[in-house]
């Protein structure tokens, strides 16, 4: 059996296609204005790498933040469900699930059977997403990946004090302004960051044993590593490919959903 | 009188200067300013014997110390009255710690209620003040006195730089906004009032799912309305209501904001020739004008 998750993001579209609950094939695309007609050309992207066609494809399940525009898939799952499930497959004795996507992020509190006990989310606020590291480095005129790195070389510790994103971008303005060295202001950015973040993992009742992260954010080692420091935990897993979580989690509960069902793809976006 | 304005970018208030020719200072008994360092602009305003003088809005630079100056030396400009001249200087705002020639420092809260008393009159009991990086509502009594406030520096929506985002994405000059707004087919859709950041992308994808800038601009004032009467009602508004700061000078939101908690906004008085920007710093030199009173009287008792 072949089925496919789409994790339809509000920045990217992630595909895994599972043949056999074994992943064959995984692609990504930005989401853009057109998330339909986006997450049909990432599930053709995805049957591509897997050496397969659409048509191959027996079960489809949406996810992700714009789901419901996307009109060709044979279920849909909260990001909840499928971040929980993903990481669950992945790391068994996972118990919290951190996932910090590009607008949004999610902690997730799992049993020792994968189901979800609680969960917080953060989608109201750009501080505390991916979106709020991408400024901030876009103020400091590097790279996210040297954003990212630079921060892990920073033994400063330089509070800010603005939490909104837009109040930060004008801190980090006069930071540079004041000389202070870029990889510290890298770093207090992680810092204020992660502290969101961690707020948000405490209200959904953090379980030290074992905690995950997933997300694209979490391909960011500065943030994990001021994450674990702002957690003072002993580790964090990153999930391997963070970013295909949702996807891979869609995925495999369309293998259990799809399963003993003849169900198809159904119709293709208008346009596609 | 004398006018200056000048418009480069869309997103901020064109600078201004205003000053009284008719006014004579020499032989005056007290002249003092008010400088007001916001985040995004700064202001000076200069009182001779308790009447306006001049006044001057600009940019804030990088550094508090200059923008004060700058702002200073723009209401002065032309005139043959110095700093020298000046008695007393209040400074206020968020840059008020850093005006080098102030004599004592007031925070902007007790000054743009000191200053609304004075623009609009005694009878004033709420103010709220919409600058560049914060929102706050002010109940005083018929002082200029605060009683209560209440306000939110932590998040961009619903302040001046929220406003400021939404031009700049949309390409609107600040000034156009309020009126554009009106100018609408159709009902707006309704957005989110929340993140400044995510306002900004559900802008243009408004715009390019066909949405017109007006009907968009529309929507951006009403969620800023929404955000704003919430912290309002949470103070609770007794009449009469004044409203102070640049999003003064924006009817899109003002209007609708009146809309949302059913109380109008006193207007402000046109031959004053005030601007509700300068608020803040016309209540630190009303402070600065009894301070020196004050003063001085501590002098005369001394020697």
């Amino acid at each position: 059996m072949i089925t496919a998750g789409i994790d339809v993001g509000s920045k990217n579209i992630h595909v895994v296609i599972l043949r056999d609950e074994e992943l064959v094939g995984r692609w990504v695309v930005a989401s853009g204005f057109e998330q339909a007609e986006a997450a049909w050309r990432a599930l053709e992207g995805a049957a591509g790498d897997a050496g397969i066609t659409v048509e191959d494809v027996d079960y489809t399940v949406g996810t992700g933040v714009g789901r419901k525009s996307v009109d060709f898939v044979d279920h849909r799952v909260t990001e909840i469900a499928a971040d929980a499930r993903g990481a669950y497959r992945l790391i068994p004795d996972a118990r919290t699930v951190i996932d910090v996507g590009a607008d949004e992020a999610r902690a997730i509190r799992i049993d020792e059977t994968g189901k979800v006990l609680d969960f917080a989310v953060n989608e109201k606020c750009a501080a505390g997403a991916g979106v709020f590291v991408e400024a901030m480095s876009r103020a400091l005129e590097v790279s996210l990946q040297e954003f990212g790195e630079m921060s892990a070389r920073s033994k400063e510790s330089i509070p800010m004090n603005a939490q909104c994103t837009v109040f930060a971008e004008s801190e980090v303005v006069s930071l540079i302004h004041n000389n202070v060295p870029k990889h510290d202001i890298a770093k207090a950015c992680h810092d204020a960051m992660a502290g969101r973040v961690a707020a948000m993992a405490r209200r959904a009742g953090l379980e030290e044993e074992k905690v995950v992260l997933g997300g694209g954010v979490a391909l960011n080692m500065g943030f994990v590593k001021a994450l674990q420091e702002t957690l003072s935990i002993g580790e964090i897993t990153v999930l391997p490919d963070p970013e295909f979580l949702g996807a891979l989690g869609a995925a495999i509960i369309g293998a259990e959903k799809g399963a003993g069902t003849t169900a198809g793809l159904g119709k293709q976006p208008q346009g596609a | 009188m004398n006018m200056v304005e000048e418009n480069k970018e869309f997103w901020r208030w064109s600078e201004k200067v205003w000053r009284d020719e008719t006014m004579d200072w020499q032989g005056s008994e007290s002249i003092t300013a008010g400088i007001d360092v916001g985040s995004v602009s700064s202001q000076a305003v200069v009182m001779v014997d308790g009447k306006v003088y001049a006044y001057h809005s600009t940019r804030t630079g990088s550094s508090s110390p200059s923008s004060a100056h700058k702002a200073l030396d723009g209401a002065l400009e032309g005139s043959d009255l110095t700093l020298e001249d000046v008695h007393y200087v209040v400074g206020t705002g968020y840059g008020r710690v850093n005006v080098p020639f102030a004599n004592r420092a007031i925070t902007e809260i007790s000054c743009h209620a000191r200053g609304a008393n004075f623009m609009a009159g005694p009878s004033i009991r709420t103010i709220l003040d919409m600058g560049g990086q914060d929102c706050k509502v002010m109940r005083c009594d018929e002082n200029g006195k605060v009683q209560n406030f209440i306000m939110n520096d932590k998040c961009a929506a619903g302040t001046g730089r929220g406003m400021e985002v939404i031009a700049d994405a949309l390409g609107v000059p600040i000034e156009d906004i309020g009126s554009r707004s009106f100018e609408t087919d159709g009902r707006p859709p309704v957005v989110s009032n929340v993140c400044t950041v995510f306002a900004k992308s559900e802008a243009t994808a408004l715009l390019k799912a066909g949405w017109s800038v007006n009907n968009v601009l529309a929507s951006y004032c009403a969620a800023m309305a929404d955000r704003v009467a919430g912290l309002i009602e949470r103070i609770g508004v007794e009449p009469e209501f004044f409203i102070t700061g640049g999003i003064a000078k924006n009817e899109g939101v003002v209007n609708r904001v009146e809309g949302i908690i059913g109380v109008r906004a006193i207007p402000l008085d046109e031959s004053t020739n005030l601007d509700p920007q300068i608020a803040g710093a016309l209540g630190a030199a009303v402070f600065a004008q009894a301070l020196l009173k004050k003063e001085r009287k501590k002098a005369t008792h001394q020697g």
